[in-house]
């Protein structure tokens, strides 16, 4: 460290953390400054979340210490957390839609009137204090937190954390579905706040956001914290290094067929609900692998599930393989030639009670009938052609498709898609929450379908992984595709500056 | 490596060597017990019944025991088709009496067409019975699809419309005799209900039809695998191109048909068609689903589950009756049963998940 660092506050020495065989924090020593945004940085599954829920008591370390004030804490729980001043902002809101701001703030902890009554007017009051205190004071504590905006309801979230006496904020992408709006107010109450002398820390992957208001910035990798430093000091292109660190094409491989026919082509498509899709033009080729770039709440997902007919468009044309797709049913885009891996496997993708077999062949297991009847042995073969396809590593086709790892769970949702001979595979972070080895897979499986003539289009948050997997990428921001890049000409920054941007590019088509 | 994996809490982390599982003996046996807990419930409840009377284990008895069962195991095999997508039907108890009544009316006194009155054979008045339950599930699957009202809602709006249906029917009345006259070409309502064959109750072989059907449907057909997956995850059944409607749909309109079946023989055990028949049926046809491993969360249970839940039920009611204890105990002990057979489902799977985890 440079002469003359700031006062510590709270600090992680050594901690380390393992969930089963996977180790998601190496030794990882992290200090947080007083009175200062501390920002943390680096792609999915890089360990931030993880050593912030050591840091919030949510979990416990494998190894290492907790200082805080220079003093080693034991955080065996949120609460105990809370009581010593930590409190922690969750990605996902963990508020009541159904209960007023001022139950929510004090939900678990309602002010009493004698014994057992709840003093409503006293949480009111109260409420009212820090919604002030955030510069919202027009908010009505009583209002319905599900009424309101999601910003506002992020500053309730806020709000709730600030009741008690807090020393350090834990921020967990607070901004990931805030307008730029909503951005500015959020960051005039964390300058606020590091007025106050409240520690801040503050995850974030939007990284023309956080130079705004960060300190410091420390960027973690695959478990480790690999670099940390004061942020005038940085610049865009030097986080973004750190962030990636290794050189992708090492883990990856590169499709190298030749591009053909147009396989699917998307003419202004908008896609209504909670991210609107607006006017998304695109194409994949045969021989093509397309990646998606773009933040959380970009509405990529919305726009794979409408191209898969699980979501309605309200404008727009499809067109797979030249015929024009009317029928905007899932059966229809499936005949078509189109077929999904969803982002959520475990919401949209397994069915946890089926056996692995079962799972593999829920699309397809009508063609294997014989007299109407499910035929035993085609069943048995079909999956089992694809475990070894795949290589998918399972106790056995009938095992329950839950005792699988996450990287073979995916696979067997990969093979599934892959059973209804699709031309154009459409894959969601098809490597969310996968170890490196299936990432590997996977990237190679896409490649390999690419190279028999069919197109792939991919969805991705991980720089390294869009870069050297895609022919070419497309970023999109707020509904829109802001640009487009060819493997030649991408680079990180850009994408990560195109990711953030309002602006529109027409994607040339 | 006995931790979790990270994005698959509950599950063995990384991919298991193939081969064998090594399953310590006691625990394997524990499994296989909880596993075949209906079957060893069933033979206990005869065991100790036989024990305390003798007329129990008579083949008169069993005969009689299981004519009972046929009615709540054709009923509940019905609803274990709904119970798997994850659904409820509250209203098979009134669907049952209004193909009861319906049939009843036109037994008894026709259908009054222009020009006259119309009598139809027996045969086609039970397949009339049976096309009007099948209606009644259709409304039931069209509200619950197409208005997204909860299943529970729905047929629970059922229960109320098609008993005040079977009751606007005769106006509350009667149809005192089923028996229907040469002349009108409509005797023999009775076979179903009274009748016998090779010495076993018409109603025990219709039963083994529907149960040999339904165990057909939901093992061997893509249709039957489509239950599950809706019921096991209705968005995943989605993506993968079910038609999710449409296999609800169904699924209340097989419930709906084997209602107004187990109606149907009742009220020709009966010999009578009244309004109130089978009321609350529906509770004991879901405690057969549920005893019999049915997951009211949908997707795991099967029709051989429910058939045996529906056989504990029937011969614990007629032992308990046949040894004497008053109906009132009879009701507290039949409720234990099904809490602890619940109660005993959870370890099932806790082990089974336990067991699974070690292999990993």
């Amino acid at each position: 460290m440079s002469a003359g660092p700031p006062e510590g506050l709270l600090e992680a020495r050594g901690i380390s953390k393992n969930y089963g065989g996977v180790r998601a924090l190496k030794e990882v020593t992290f200090t947080a400054y007083r009175g200062k945004v501390n920002v943390l940085v680096g792609e999915n599954g890089a360990g931030k979340s993880t050593l912030m829920k050591i840091l919030s008591g949510a979990e416990q370390p494998t190894g290492g210490e907790i200082l805080l004030d220079g003093e080693a804490v034991v955080l065996a729980s949120p609460r105990d957390a809370q009581a010593r001043g930590i409190g922690i902002i969750h990605q996902e809101l963990s508020l009541f839609p159904n209960l007023s701001i001022a139950e929510n703030m004090f939900a678990g902890r309602e002010l009493r009137r004698g014994r057992r009554f709840v003093d409503r007017r006293a949480q009111r009051r109260r409420a009212h204090e820090v919604l002030k205190r955030l510069g919202q004071d027009q908010l009505d504590p009583n209002a319905i937190v599900g009424d309101l905006p999601i910003g506002q309801q992020q500053l309730v979230e806020i709000g709730r954390a600030l009741l008690e006496e807090v020393r350090v904020l834990i921020m967990d992408e607070p901004t990931s579905a805030l307008s730029s709006h909503e951005v500015d107010v959020l960051f005039d109450v964390m300058a606020d706040l590091r007025e106050q002398d409240v520690t801040v820390i503050y995850i974030s992957h939007k990284l023309d956001e956080f130079r705004r208001i960060g300190d410091w910035v420390t960027v973690f990798r695959d478990g480790d914290l690999v670099a940390h430093e004061s942020m005038s000091r940085t610049d865009t292109g030097w986080i973004v290094r750190q962030m990636v660190g290794r050189d992708p094409d090492s883990l990856y491989v590169r499709n190298s067929s030749k591009t053909g026919e147009i396989l699917l082509d998307v003419r202004d498509l908008s896609v209504p609900g909670a991210v609107p899709v607006h006017d998304v033009s695109l194409t994949v080729r045969a021989g093509e692998v397309v990646g998606v770039y773009g933040l959380m709440g970009a509405g990529r997902t919305e726009l794979v599930e409408c191209l898969m007919g699980s979501r309605k468009a309200v404008t727009g044309t499809v067109t797979v393989k030249g015929r024009p797709e009317t029928e905007g049913t899932v059966q229809a885009r499936m005949a078509a030639g189109l077929a999904l891996v969803p982002e959520d496997r475990q919401r949209d993708g397994l069915v946890p009670t089926m056996s692995v077999r079962d799972n593999i062949l829920l699309a397809t297991v009508a063609r294997l009938t014989r007299g109407g009847l499910l035929s035993g042995g085609a069943e048995q073969r079909t999956a089992s052609e694809k475990v070894l396809d795949l290589a998918i590593r399972i106790p056995g086709l009938s095992a329950a498709v839950t005792a699988l790892s996450g990287g073979n769970q995916q696979k067997v949702v990969l093979a599934r898609a892959l059973l209804t001979e699709p031309v154009v595979l459409l894959l969601d972070e098809p490597t969310r929450g996968i170890d490196v080895g299936a990432k590997a897979q996977i990237a190679a499986l896409m490649a390999e379908f690419a190279a028999r003539g069919c197109g792939v289009l991919f969805i991705s948050s991980e720089l390294a992984e869009v870069i050297a997997m895609a022919d070419r990428v497309l970023v999109m921001a707020r509904g829109r595709i802001t640009a487009e890049f060819t493997a030649e000409t991408v680079t990180e920054e850009a994408l990560v500056t195109a990711s953030a941007s309002e602006s529109v590019l027409e994607a040339s088509a | 490596m006995t931790e979790t994996h990270v994005d698959a809490p509950a599950t063995g982390a990384a991919a298991p060597p193939p081969g064998p599982a090594r399953h310590p003996a006691p625990a394997k046996a524990a499994l296989l017990l909880l596993r075949g807990r209906t079957l060893v419930v069933l033979v206990l409840l005869v065991v100790f019944f036989s024990a305390i009377s003798s007329e129990y284990l008579t083949q008169s008895n069993l005969i009689l025991m299981t004519k009972h069962v046929a009615i709540n195991a054709i009923l509940a095999i019905g609803v274990t088709f709904v119970i798997l997508t994850g659904g409820i039907d509250l209203s098979v108890g009134s669907i049952a009496g209004l193909a009861g009544m319906v049939a009843g009316g036109l037994l008894f006194k026709g259908l009054n067409v222009p020009g006259g009155t119309v009598f139809f054979s027996a045969a086609v008045v039970i397949l009339i019975g049976i096309a009007v339950g099948a209606l009644v599930g259709a409304v039931n699957g069209l509200v619950i699809t197409r208005f997204k009202v909860a299943p529970f809602i729905a047929t629970l709006g059922m229960l109320y419309v098609a008993r005040g249906l079977a009751q606007l029917h005769s106006n509350g009345g009667t149809y005192p005799d089923l028996s229907g006259t040469p002349a009108r070409g409509n005797e023999g309502f009775h076979f179903i209900g009274v009748d016998s064959l090779l010495g076993i109750p018409v109603a025990v072989w219709i039963m083994i039809v529907v149960a040999a059907a339904a165990i057909v449907v939901t093992t061997k057909t893509p249709f039957g695998r489509r239950i599950f997956a809706v019921g096991g995850n209705e968005r995943a059944a989605i993506l993968a191109g079910i038609r999710v409607n449409r296999i609800k749909i169904a699924v209340y309109v097989i419930s709906g048909a084997c209602a107004a079946l187990a109606g149907l023989l009742l009220t020709s055990e009966l010999g009578a068609a009244y309004p109130d028949t089978a009321t609350t049926y529906e509770l004991n046809a879901i405690a057969a689903a549920v005893l019999g491993g049915t997951a009211l969360s949908g997707g795991r249970g099967t029709v051989i589950g429910t058939v045996m839940g529906a056989f504990v039920i029937g011969f614990l009611s007629d032992g308990l009756v046949l040894v004497g204890v008053s109906t009132f105990w009879q009701s507290v002990v039949k409720g234990a049963v099904i809490v602890f057979a619940v109660i005993t489902e959870q370890a099932q799977q806790r082990l089974q998940s336990s067991l699974t985890k070690r292999t990993s």
